[in-house]
Protein backbone atom coordinates (compact mmCIF):
# COMPACT_ATOMS: atom_id res chain seq x y z
CA UNK A 1 0.00 0.00 0.00
CA UNK A 2 1.46 2.89 -0.74
CA UNK A 3 -1.17 5.16 -1.30
CA UNK A 4 0.14 7.55 1.92
CA UNK A 5 -0.02 11.31 0.67
CA UNK A 6 -2.87 12.45 -1.08
CA UNK A 7 -3.01 13.96 -5.09
CA UNK A 8 -4.14 17.04 -3.98
CA UNK A 9 -2.48 17.50 -0.51
CA UNK A 10 -5.35 16.83 1.59
CA UNK A 11 -5.50 15.42 4.78
CA UNK A 12 -7.24 12.01 5.00
CA UNK A 13 -10.52 13.63 6.58
CA UNK A 14 -10.46 16.19 4.90
CA UNK A 15 -13.23 17.70 1.79
CA UNK A 16 -12.09 19.82 -1.00
CA UNK A 17 -12.74 23.30 -0.92
CA UNK A 18 -16.56 23.85 -0.40
CA UNK A 19 -18.78 26.50 -2.59
CA UNK A 20 -22.36 27.09 -2.17
CA UNK A 21 -25.00 30.05 -3.24
CA UNK A 22 -28.54 30.19 -3.47
CA UNK A 23 -30.59 31.72 -5.49
CA UNK A 24 -28.52 31.00 -8.79
CA UNK A 25 -31.56 30.40 -10.94
CA UNK A 26 -33.77 33.37 -10.72
CA UNK A 27 -36.92 30.95 -12.86
CA UNK A 28 -37.31 28.68 -10.40
CA UNK A 29 -39.08 28.98 -6.90
CA UNK A 30 -35.79 27.75 -5.06
CA UNK A 31 -32.17 26.99 -6.29
CA UNK A 32 -28.94 26.51 -5.22
CA UNK A 33 -24.89 25.91 -6.13
CA UNK A 34 -22.78 23.69 -4.41
CA UNK A 35 -19.02 22.72 -5.31
CA UNK A 36 -16.77 19.87 -4.02
CA UNK A 37 -13.41 21.46 -5.55
CA UNK A 38 -14.09 20.96 -9.03
CA UNK A 39 -17.17 19.17 -8.77
CA UNK A 40 -19.86 21.27 -9.70
CA UNK A 41 -23.76 20.74 -9.34
CA UNK A 42 -26.86 23.34 -9.69
CA UNK A 43 -30.18 22.47 -8.27
CA UNK A 44 -33.32 24.18 -9.01
CA UNK A 45 -36.66 23.60 -7.11
CA UNK A 46 -40.32 24.07 -9.10
CA UNK A 47 -43.29 23.60 -7.17
CA UNK A 48 -45.18 22.53 -5.72
CA UNK A 49 -47.46 21.95 -8.37
CA UNK A 50 -50.01 19.80 -10.07
CA UNK A 51 -48.26 16.65 -10.61
CA UNK A 52 -49.05 15.14 -14.03
CA UNK A 53 -49.66 12.43 -15.23
CA UNK A 54 -52.65 12.24 -13.22
CA UNK A 55 -52.27 8.86 -11.72
CA UNK A 56 -49.15 9.15 -9.73
CA UNK A 57 -51.19 11.89 -7.61
CA UNK A 58 -51.20 10.79 -4.14
CA UNK A 59 -54.21 12.16 -1.93
CA UNK A 60 -52.85 11.76 0.86
CA UNK A 61 -49.42 13.87 0.25
CA UNK A 62 -47.45 15.28 -2.40
CA UNK A 63 -44.33 13.99 -4.48
CA UNK A 64 -40.57 14.82 -4.32
CA UNK A 65 -39.40 14.03 -7.68
CA UNK A 66 -35.76 14.25 -8.37
CA UNK A 67 -34.34 14.65 -11.74
CA UNK A 68 -30.08 13.90 -11.88
CA UNK A 69 -28.57 14.71 -15.34
CA UNK A 70 -25.15 15.62 -16.10
CA UNK A 71 -24.05 17.58 -18.93
CA UNK A 72 -22.22 16.21 -21.92
CA UNK A 73 -19.00 18.35 -21.11
CA UNK A 74 -19.44 17.70 -17.67
CA UNK A 75 -16.65 14.88 -18.23
CA UNK A 76 -13.62 14.36 -19.93
CA UNK A 77 -15.27 12.21 -22.56
CA UNK A 78 -18.78 13.68 -23.99
CA UNK A 79 -21.31 12.34 -22.37
CA UNK A 80 -24.72 11.61 -24.61
CA UNK A 81 -27.39 13.79 -23.44
CA UNK A 82 -30.47 12.86 -21.78
CA UNK A 83 -31.11 9.99 -19.36
CA UNK A 84 -29.35 7.20 -18.53
CA UNK A 85 -29.63 3.88 -16.39
CA UNK A 86 -27.15 5.61 -14.52
CA UNK A 87 -28.69 8.93 -14.12
CA UNK A 88 -32.15 7.46 -13.25
CA UNK A 89 -31.03 5.35 -10.81
CA UNK A 90 -29.17 8.39 -9.52
CA UNK A 91 -32.88 10.69 -9.79
CA UNK A 92 -34.33 7.82 -7.42
CA UNK A 93 -32.29 7.23 -4.69
CA UNK A 94 -31.63 11.35 -4.52
CA UNK A 95 -35.35 11.32 -3.91
CA UNK A 96 -35.26 8.46 -1.68
CA UNK A 97 -32.27 10.32 0.22
CA UNK A 98 -34.50 13.79 0.39
CA UNK A 99 -38.31 12.97 0.58
CA UNK A 100 -37.72 12.14 4.82
CA UNK A 101 -36.96 15.90 5.65
CA UNK A 102 -39.55 17.24 3.17
CA UNK A 103 -43.27 17.60 4.72
CA UNK A 104 -45.03 16.44 1.95
CA UNK A 105 -47.95 15.47 3.58
CA UNK A 106 -48.59 19.50 3.49
CA UNK A 107 -49.01 19.11 -0.25
CA UNK A 108 -51.48 16.23 -1.50
CA UNK A 109 -51.88 15.70 -5.35
CA UNK A 110 -49.09 18.28 -5.81
CA UNK A 111 -45.25 17.52 -7.17
CA UNK A 112 -42.13 19.18 -6.17
CA UNK A 113 -39.65 18.91 -8.73
CA UNK A 114 -36.32 19.16 -8.53
CA UNK A 115 -33.71 19.40 -11.21
CA UNK A 116 -30.11 18.59 -10.61
CA UNK A 117 -27.62 19.43 -13.63
CA UNK A 118 -23.97 18.53 -12.59
CA UNK A 119 -22.13 21.58 -15.08
CA UNK A 120 -18.53 19.82 -13.85
CA UNK A 121 -17.44 16.63 -12.65
CA UNK A 122 -14.69 15.62 -10.65
CA UNK A 123 -15.58 12.27 -8.72
CA UNK A 124 -18.83 12.77 -5.80
CA UNK A 125 -21.63 14.45 -8.09
CA UNK A 126 -24.36 12.81 -6.54
CA UNK A 127 -23.33 14.21 -3.55
CA UNK A 128 -22.92 17.15 -4.90
CA UNK A 129 -26.47 17.27 -6.23
CA UNK A 130 -27.96 16.15 -3.16
CA UNK A 131 -26.38 19.41 -0.96
CA UNK A 132 -27.52 21.56 -3.63
CA UNK A 133 -30.93 20.04 -3.91
CA UNK A 134 -31.26 20.61 -0.12
CA UNK A 135 -30.34 23.90 -0.53
CA UNK A 136 -32.23 24.75 -3.26
CA UNK A 137 -35.61 23.12 -1.20
CA UNK A 138 -34.88 25.45 1.69
CA UNK A 139 -34.64 28.07 -0.32
CA UNK A 140 -37.81 27.68 -2.14
CA UNK A 141 -39.63 27.76 1.20
CA UNK A 142 -40.56 24.49 1.70
CA UNK A 143 -41.55 23.36 5.10
CA UNK A 144 -38.78 20.80 5.94
CA UNK A 145 -37.62 19.37 9.01
CA UNK A 146 -33.81 19.71 8.79
CA UNK A 147 -31.33 20.14 5.72
CA UNK A 148 -29.89 16.44 4.05
CA UNK A 149 -26.00 16.72 3.80
CA UNK A 150 -23.97 14.26 1.88
CA UNK A 151 -20.43 12.75 1.06
CA UNK A 152 -18.52 10.74 -0.94
CA UNK A 153 -16.00 8.54 1.43
CA UNK A 154 -13.58 6.11 -0.12
CA UNK A 155 -11.42 3.05 1.19
CA UNK A 156 -8.14 3.12 -0.45
CA UNK A 157 -6.12 0.44 0.68
CA UNK A 158 -7.23 0.82 4.29
CA UNK A 159 -7.15 4.53 4.58
CA UNK A 160 -10.37 6.37 4.95
CA UNK A 161 -10.76 8.66 2.26
CA UNK A 162 -13.08 11.60 2.75
CA UNK A 163 -14.32 13.38 -0.71
CA UNK A 164 -12.49 11.86 -2.99
CA UNK A 165 -12.04 13.23 -6.85
CA UNK A 166 -11.68 10.93 -9.92
CA UNK A 167 -7.94 10.44 -9.26
CA UNK A 168 -8.14 8.62 -6.61
CA UNK A 169 -11.20 7.07 -7.42
CA UNK A 170 -9.48 5.51 -10.21
CA UNK A 171 -6.31 4.74 -8.22
CA UNK A 172 -4.74 1.74 -9.29
CA UNK A 173 -2.22 -0.55 -7.49
CA UNK A 174 -0.43 -3.31 -9.96
CA UNK A 175 -3.05 -2.98 -12.31
CA UNK A 176 -5.90 -3.54 -9.79
CA UNK A 177 -8.69 -1.12 -8.93
CA UNK A 178 -7.72 0.07 -5.17
CA UNK A 179 -10.36 2.52 -4.19
CA UNK A 180 -14.00 1.89 -2.57
CA UNK A 181 -16.19 4.54 -3.18
CA UNK A 182 -19.50 5.04 -0.43
CA UNK A 183 -21.34 8.04 -1.04
CA UNK A 184 -23.28 8.26 1.70
CA UNK A 185 -25.90 11.35 3.30
CA UNK A 186 -27.50 11.91 6.84
CA UNK A 187 -30.29 13.73 8.40
CA UNK A 188 -30.01 16.31 11.13
CA UNK A 189 -30.82 13.55 13.51
CA UNK A 190 -27.94 11.49 12.37
CA UNK A 191 -30.26 8.74 10.73
CA UNK A 192 -28.38 7.52 7.21
CA UNK A 193 -30.82 8.32 4.09
CA UNK A 194 -28.51 7.30 0.82
CA UNK A 195 -25.73 4.39 1.53
CA UNK A 196 -24.19 3.04 -1.39
CA UNK A 197 -20.89 1.66 -2.02
CA UNK A 198 -18.82 0.09 -5.11
CA UNK A 199 -15.64 -1.61 -4.32
CA UNK A 200 -14.16 -4.17 -1.94
CA UNK A 201 -14.19 -3.16 1.92
CA UNK A 202 -14.73 -5.15 5.22
CA UNK A 203 -17.77 -4.35 7.58
CA UNK A 204 -15.58 -3.08 10.04
CA UNK A 205 -14.38 -0.47 8.07
CA UNK A 206 -17.26 0.41 5.85
CA UNK A 207 -18.37 1.29 9.62
CA UNK A 208 -15.33 3.50 9.94
CA UNK A 209 -15.98 5.54 6.44
CA UNK A 210 -20.02 6.17 7.72
CA UNK A 211 -17.97 8.20 11.18
CA UNK A 212 -16.32 9.90 8.69
CA UNK A 213 -19.03 10.05 6.64
CA UNK A 214 -20.82 11.48 9.56
CA UNK A 215 -18.24 13.95 10.74
CA UNK A 216 -17.90 15.60 7.53
CA UNK A 217 -21.63 15.93 6.92
CA UNK A 218 -21.79 17.92 10.21
CA UNK A 219 -19.35 20.58 8.58
CA UNK A 220 -21.48 20.70 5.13
CA UNK A 221 -24.71 21.29 7.14
CA UNK A 222 -23.00 24.42 8.72
CA UNK A 223 -21.87 25.49 5.27
CA UNK A 224 -25.25 24.94 3.65
CA UNK A 225 -27.31 26.45 6.90
CA UNK A 226 -24.54 29.66 6.82
CA UNK A 227 -25.32 30.31 2.88
CA UNK A 228 -28.41 30.02 3.51
CA UNK A 229 -28.94 32.64 6.78
CA UNK A 230 -26.68 34.75 5.11
CA UNK A 231 -29.81 35.70 2.03
CA UNK A 232 -31.59 36.28 5.04
CA UNK A 233 -29.35 39.41 6.17
CA UNK A 234 -29.64 40.50 2.31
CA UNK A 235 -32.80 40.87 2.37
CA UNK B 1 -53.35 -6.75 -5.92
CA UNK B 2 -52.40 -4.52 -3.35
CA UNK B 3 -51.36 -4.96 0.15
CA UNK B 4 -54.38 -3.28 2.34
CA UNK B 5 -53.09 -1.10 5.60
CA UNK B 6 -54.81 -3.54 7.48
CA UNK B 7 -52.52 -6.38 6.46
CA UNK B 8 -49.41 -3.75 6.50
CA UNK B 9 -50.26 -3.96 9.76
CA UNK B 10 -50.83 -7.05 10.78
CA UNK B 11 -47.45 -8.05 9.48
CA UNK B 12 -45.58 -5.28 11.95
CA UNK B 13 -47.40 -6.73 14.82
CA UNK B 14 -46.74 -10.36 14.10
CA UNK B 15 -42.97 -9.08 13.19
CA UNK B 16 -42.58 -7.57 16.87
CA UNK B 17 -43.92 -10.66 18.41
CA UNK B 18 -41.30 -13.01 16.35
CA UNK B 19 -43.67 -14.44 14.04
CA UNK B 20 -43.77 -14.15 10.32
CA UNK B 21 -46.98 -15.43 7.78
CA UNK B 22 -45.34 -18.24 6.66
CA UNK B 23 -43.94 -19.50 10.31
CA UNK B 24 -40.44 -18.70 9.55
CA UNK B 25 -37.59 -16.26 11.60
CA UNK B 26 -37.43 -12.88 10.67
CA UNK B 27 -33.69 -14.28 8.76
CA UNK B 28 -34.47 -17.31 7.77
CA UNK B 29 -34.82 -17.70 3.70
CA UNK B 30 -37.47 -19.67 2.05
CA UNK B 31 -36.05 -22.72 -0.08
CA UNK B 32 -33.68 -22.00 -2.33
CA UNK B 33 -33.72 -23.87 -5.63
CA UNK B 34 -31.12 -22.97 -8.57
CA UNK B 35 -31.31 -25.35 -11.78
CA UNK B 36 -29.28 -24.57 -14.44
CA UNK B 37 -29.10 -24.87 -18.00
CA UNK B 38 -32.58 -24.45 -18.57
CA UNK B 39 -32.07 -22.97 -22.07
CA UNK B 40 -29.76 -24.68 -24.45
CA UNK B 41 -29.40 -21.46 -27.09
CA UNK B 42 -28.29 -19.57 -24.12
CA UNK B 43 -24.27 -19.59 -23.56
CA UNK B 44 -25.33 -20.19 -19.82
CA UNK B 45 -28.96 -20.31 -18.00
CA UNK B 46 -30.41 -20.67 -14.61
CA UNK B 47 -33.95 -20.46 -12.74
CA UNK B 48 -33.92 -19.77 -9.38
CA UNK B 49 -36.87 -20.11 -7.06
CA UNK B 50 -37.01 -19.02 -3.72
CA UNK B 51 -40.51 -19.92 -2.27
CA UNK B 52 -42.99 -18.76 -4.75
CA UNK B 53 -40.36 -16.54 -6.38
CA UNK B 54 -39.29 -17.65 -9.88
CA UNK B 55 -36.45 -15.55 -11.97
CA UNK B 56 -34.67 -16.95 -14.95
CA UNK B 57 -31.11 -15.60 -16.30
CA UNK B 58 -30.01 -16.02 -19.38
CA UNK B 59 -25.76 -15.35 -20.37
CA UNK B 60 -25.51 -14.26 -23.83
CA UNK B 61 -22.13 -13.47 -25.64
CA UNK B 62 -21.47 -11.09 -28.43
CA UNK B 63 -18.44 -9.69 -29.92
CA UNK B 64 -17.98 -5.84 -29.07
CA UNK B 65 -16.06 -2.82 -29.09
CA UNK B 66 -15.03 -1.52 -26.24
CA UNK B 67 -15.00 1.22 -24.06
CA UNK B 68 -12.01 3.64 -24.82
CA UNK B 69 -10.93 4.17 -21.25
CA UNK B 70 -10.15 0.58 -21.01
CA UNK B 71 -9.28 -1.10 -24.26
CA UNK B 72 -8.31 -4.27 -23.21
CA UNK B 73 -11.35 -5.49 -21.45
CA UNK B 74 -14.34 -6.85 -21.84
CA UNK B 75 -17.88 -5.71 -21.11
CA UNK B 76 -20.76 -6.70 -19.31
CA UNK B 77 -24.29 -5.78 -19.64
CA UNK B 78 -26.90 -6.71 -17.12
CA UNK B 79 -30.80 -5.79 -17.86
CA UNK B 80 -33.85 -7.07 -16.16
CA UNK B 81 -37.47 -7.03 -17.81
CA UNK B 82 -39.94 -7.05 -15.18
CA UNK B 83 -42.92 -8.90 -17.40
CA UNK B 84 -47.18 -8.23 -16.59
CA UNK B 85 -46.24 -11.91 -16.25
CA UNK B 86 -44.36 -12.14 -13.43
CA UNK B 87 -47.12 -9.78 -11.36
CA UNK B 88 -50.04 -7.52 -11.09
CA UNK B 89 -47.79 -4.83 -10.55
CA UNK B 90 -45.57 -4.86 -13.59
CA UNK B 91 -46.84 -3.16 -16.72
CA UNK B 92 -45.59 -3.67 -20.31
CA UNK B 93 -43.90 -0.88 -21.83
CA UNK B 94 -39.75 0.71 -21.35
CA UNK B 95 -37.84 -0.15 -18.63
CA UNK B 96 -39.00 1.58 -15.42
CA UNK B 97 -36.51 2.87 -12.62
CA UNK B 98 -37.54 -0.10 -10.68
CA UNK B 99 -35.93 -2.83 -13.68
CA UNK B 100 -32.81 -0.57 -14.22
CA UNK B 101 -32.01 -0.10 -10.30
CA UNK B 102 -32.50 -3.86 -10.09
CA UNK B 103 -30.71 -4.50 -13.21
CA UNK B 104 -27.49 -2.06 -11.49
CA UNK B 105 -27.64 -3.68 -8.39
CA UNK B 106 -26.43 -7.10 -9.71
CA UNK B 107 -24.65 -5.34 -12.49
CA UNK B 108 -22.67 -3.84 -9.39
CA UNK B 109 -22.11 -6.89 -7.14
CA UNK B 110 -20.64 -8.65 -9.93
CA UNK B 111 -18.37 -6.02 -11.60
CA UNK B 112 -16.92 -4.99 -7.65
CA UNK B 113 -16.06 -8.74 -7.00
CA UNK B 114 -13.69 -9.26 -9.89
CA UNK B 115 -15.66 -12.42 -10.40
CA UNK B 116 -15.37 -12.09 -13.99
CA UNK B 117 -11.78 -11.10 -15.52
CA UNK B 118 -12.69 -8.86 -18.04
CA UNK B 119 -8.98 -8.73 -18.98
CA UNK B 120 -9.38 -12.16 -20.28
CA UNK B 121 -12.03 -11.40 -22.65
CA UNK B 122 -9.97 -9.24 -25.00
CA UNK B 123 -9.98 -10.37 -28.42
CA UNK B 124 -7.50 -7.59 -30.22
CA UNK B 125 -6.81 -4.56 -28.06
CA UNK B 126 -9.23 -1.36 -28.96
CA UNK B 127 -11.04 -3.36 -30.93
CA UNK B 128 -13.18 -6.63 -30.49
CA UNK B 129 -13.69 -7.91 -27.19
CA UNK B 130 -16.44 -9.88 -25.73
CA UNK B 131 -19.55 -8.44 -24.32
CA UNK B 132 -21.71 -10.36 -21.83
CA UNK B 133 -25.21 -9.86 -21.87
CA UNK B 134 -26.82 -10.92 -18.24
CA UNK B 135 -30.68 -10.95 -18.74
CA UNK B 136 -33.24 -11.48 -16.16
CA UNK B 137 -36.64 -12.71 -16.38
CA UNK B 138 -38.49 -12.72 -13.04
CA UNK B 139 -41.73 -15.37 -14.43
CA UNK B 140 -43.10 -14.70 -10.42
CA UNK B 141 -42.79 -11.94 -8.15
CA UNK B 142 -43.67 -13.32 -4.48
CA UNK B 143 -41.09 -10.35 -2.99
CA UNK B 144 -37.07 -10.54 -2.85
CA UNK B 145 -36.60 -10.57 -6.49
CA UNK B 146 -32.72 -8.75 -5.93
CA UNK B 147 -31.62 -11.62 -4.43
CA UNK B 148 -33.41 -14.16 -6.55
CA UNK B 149 -32.19 -12.54 -9.58
CA UNK B 150 -28.61 -11.66 -8.63
CA UNK B 151 -28.19 -15.47 -7.56
CA UNK B 152 -29.57 -16.42 -10.97
CA UNK B 153 -26.76 -14.46 -12.68
CA UNK B 154 -24.25 -16.12 -10.89
CA UNK B 155 -25.70 -19.07 -11.68
CA UNK B 156 -25.71 -18.31 -15.12
CA UNK B 157 -22.34 -17.32 -15.23
CA UNK B 158 -21.12 -20.22 -13.37
CA UNK B 159 -22.18 -22.65 -16.47
CA UNK B 160 -21.30 -20.46 -18.87
CA UNK B 161 -19.24 -21.16 -22.74
CA UNK B 162 -18.11 -19.37 -24.77
CA UNK B 163 -19.96 -19.28 -28.44
CA UNK B 164 -17.58 -20.46 -31.25
CA UNK B 165 -16.48 -17.62 -33.62
CA UNK B 166 -14.65 -17.04 -36.47
CA UNK B 167 -11.21 -15.81 -36.24
CA UNK B 168 -10.94 -13.36 -39.21
CA UNK B 169 -13.90 -11.66 -39.02
CA UNK B 170 -14.58 -11.92 -35.28
CA UNK B 171 -18.33 -12.97 -35.96
CA UNK B 172 -19.95 -14.96 -33.44
CA UNK B 173 -21.26 -18.17 -34.65
CA UNK B 174 -24.31 -18.36 -32.57
CA UNK B 175 -25.72 -21.77 -31.67
CA UNK B 176 -22.11 -23.37 -31.76
CA UNK B 177 -20.89 -24.01 -28.09
CA UNK B 178 -17.19 -24.17 -27.49
CA UNK B 179 -16.52 -26.16 -24.24
CA UNK B 180 -14.42 -23.01 -22.60
CA UNK B 181 -15.81 -21.58 -19.72
CA UNK B 182 -16.23 -17.71 -18.71
CA UNK B 183 -13.32 -16.65 -16.86
CA UNK B 184 -14.44 -16.52 -13.58
CA UNK B 185 -12.65 -16.20 -10.17
CA UNK B 186 -14.60 -18.65 -8.08
CA UNK B 187 -13.12 -17.28 -5.08
CA UNK B 188 -14.46 -13.27 -5.81
CA UNK B 189 -18.04 -14.77 -6.38
CA UNK B 190 -20.56 -12.77 -4.81
CA UNK B 191 -23.78 -13.12 -3.53
CA UNK B 192 -26.56 -10.72 -2.61
CA UNK B 193 -28.30 -10.14 0.25
CA UNK B 194 -31.26 -7.76 0.77
CA UNK B 195 -32.24 -6.67 4.46
CA UNK B 196 -35.62 -5.05 4.89
CA UNK B 197 -36.91 -2.81 7.78
CA UNK B 198 -39.72 -3.68 8.53
CA UNK B 199 -41.59 -1.88 11.40
CA UNK B 200 -38.67 -1.77 13.61
CA UNK B 201 -37.53 -5.27 12.66
CA UNK B 202 -34.78 -6.28 10.14
CA UNK B 203 -35.92 -9.24 7.96
CA UNK B 204 -34.62 -11.37 5.60
CA UNK B 205 -35.86 -12.61 1.81
CA UNK B 206 -39.80 -11.07 2.46
CA UNK B 207 -42.42 -12.43 0.69
CA UNK B 208 -44.66 -9.55 -1.56
CA UNK B 209 -46.47 -8.50 0.85
CA UNK B 210 -43.80 -7.88 3.54
CA UNK B 211 -41.44 -6.39 0.86
CA UNK B 212 -45.03 -3.92 0.74
CA UNK B 213 -44.65 -3.03 4.27
CA UNK B 214 -41.24 -2.61 4.28
CA UNK B 215 -39.80 1.15 4.78
CA UNK B 216 -36.37 0.66 3.61
CA UNK B 217 -34.00 -2.03 2.15
CA UNK B 218 -30.41 -2.42 1.94
CA UNK B 219 -29.04 -4.56 -0.28
CA UNK B 220 -25.32 -6.05 0.08
CA UNK B 221 -23.32 -8.14 -2.10
CA UNK B 222 -20.56 -9.87 -0.57
CA UNK B 223 -17.46 -12.25 -1.54
CA UNK B 224 -15.52 -13.88 0.32
CA UNK B 225 -12.12 -13.92 -1.34
CA UNK B 226 -10.19 -17.33 -0.04
CA UNK B 227 -13.06 -18.39 1.79
CA UNK B 228 -11.62 -16.36 4.55
CA UNK B 229 -12.59 -12.51 5.53
CA UNK B 230 -16.07 -11.16 3.82
CA UNK B 231 -15.58 -8.81 1.89
CA UNK B 232 -18.81 -6.17 0.38
CA UNK B 233 -18.50 -5.53 -2.96
CA UNK B 234 -21.55 -3.13 -3.12
CA UNK B 235 -24.42 -1.39 -0.93
CA UNK B 236 -27.23 0.02 -2.57
CA UNK B 237 -29.90 1.63 0.18
CA UNK B 238 -33.48 1.68 -0.92
CA UNK B 239 -36.86 3.28 0.30
CA UNK B 240 -37.84 5.99 1.73
CA UNK B 241 -37.11 5.91 4.97
CA UNK B 242 -33.55 6.31 6.47
CA UNK B 243 -31.87 4.25 8.54
CA UNK B 244 -30.44 4.70 11.99
CA UNK B 245 -27.08 3.67 13.45
CA UNK B 246 -28.11 0.55 15.41
CA UNK B 247 -29.83 -0.94 12.51
CA UNK B 248 -26.95 -0.64 9.73
CA UNK B 249 -24.83 -2.09 12.65
CA UNK B 250 -27.12 -4.63 13.44
CA UNK B 251 -27.08 -5.67 9.08
CA UNK B 252 -23.69 -4.99 9.38
CA UNK B 253 -22.64 -7.26 12.24
CA UNK B 254 -25.23 -10.10 10.85
CA UNK B 255 -23.15 -9.28 7.23
CA UNK B 256 -19.96 -12.32 7.70
CA UNK B 257 -22.96 -15.04 8.32
CA UNK B 258 -24.60 -14.29 4.54
CA UNK B 259 -22.10 -15.65 1.98
CA UNK B 260 -21.50 -18.80 3.66
CA UNK B 261 -25.89 -19.86 3.82
CA UNK B 262 -26.29 -18.79 0.36
CA UNK B 263 -23.32 -20.55 -0.92
CA UNK B 264 -24.49 -23.52 0.67
CA UNK B 265 -27.86 -23.53 -0.66
CA UNK B 266 -26.39 -22.68 -3.95
CA UNK B 267 -23.91 -25.30 -4.34
CA UNK B 268 -26.33 -28.55 -2.16
CA UNK B 269 -29.62 -27.26 -5.01
CA UNK B 270 -26.54 -27.68 -8.24
CA UNK B 271 -25.37 -31.14 -6.94
CA UNK B 272 -29.33 -32.19 -6.84
CA UNK B 273 -29.71 -30.53 -9.89
CA UNK B 274 -26.84 -32.54 -11.64
CA UNK B 275 -27.89 -35.31 -10.29
CA UNK B 276 -31.76 -35.21 -11.58
CA UNK B 277 -30.23 -34.81 -14.69
CA UNK B 278 -27.69 -37.59 -15.14
CA UNK B 279 -30.85 -39.64 -13.76
CA UNK B 280 -32.39 -38.76 -16.94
Amino acid sequence: MTYTKRFDGRAFDEMRKIEAKVGVVPNADGSAFFSFGDTKAIAAVYGPRTLHPQHLKNPQKGVLRCYYDMISFSVTERKKPGPSRRSSEISFVTSQALSEVVQLNNFPNSVIDVFITIIQADASTRCAGINAASMALAHAGIPMTGLVSAVSVGNIGGNITVDMIKEEEDYEEDGEKYATDTPMAFLPDGRISLLQLDGKTSPEMLKKAIEAGRKACVKITDIQKKTLKSLEAEK
Amino acid sequence: MEVTELTKRRIIEYLNEGKRFDERGLRDFRKITVETGISKNAEGSARVIIGKTEVLAGVKMAMGEPYTDSPDSGTMMVSVELSPIASQKFELGPPKIESIELARIVDRGIRESGFIDFSKLCVKKGEAVWTIFIDIYPINHDGNLIDASALAAIAALKTAVFPEYDKETNKVKYGEFSTKKLPLADENMPLTTTFYKIGNKIVLDPIVEEEETAEARLSIAVSKPKKKEVMINAIQKGGYTPLTDAELDEILDYVPKIWDEINDALNKSLEASEKHKKKK
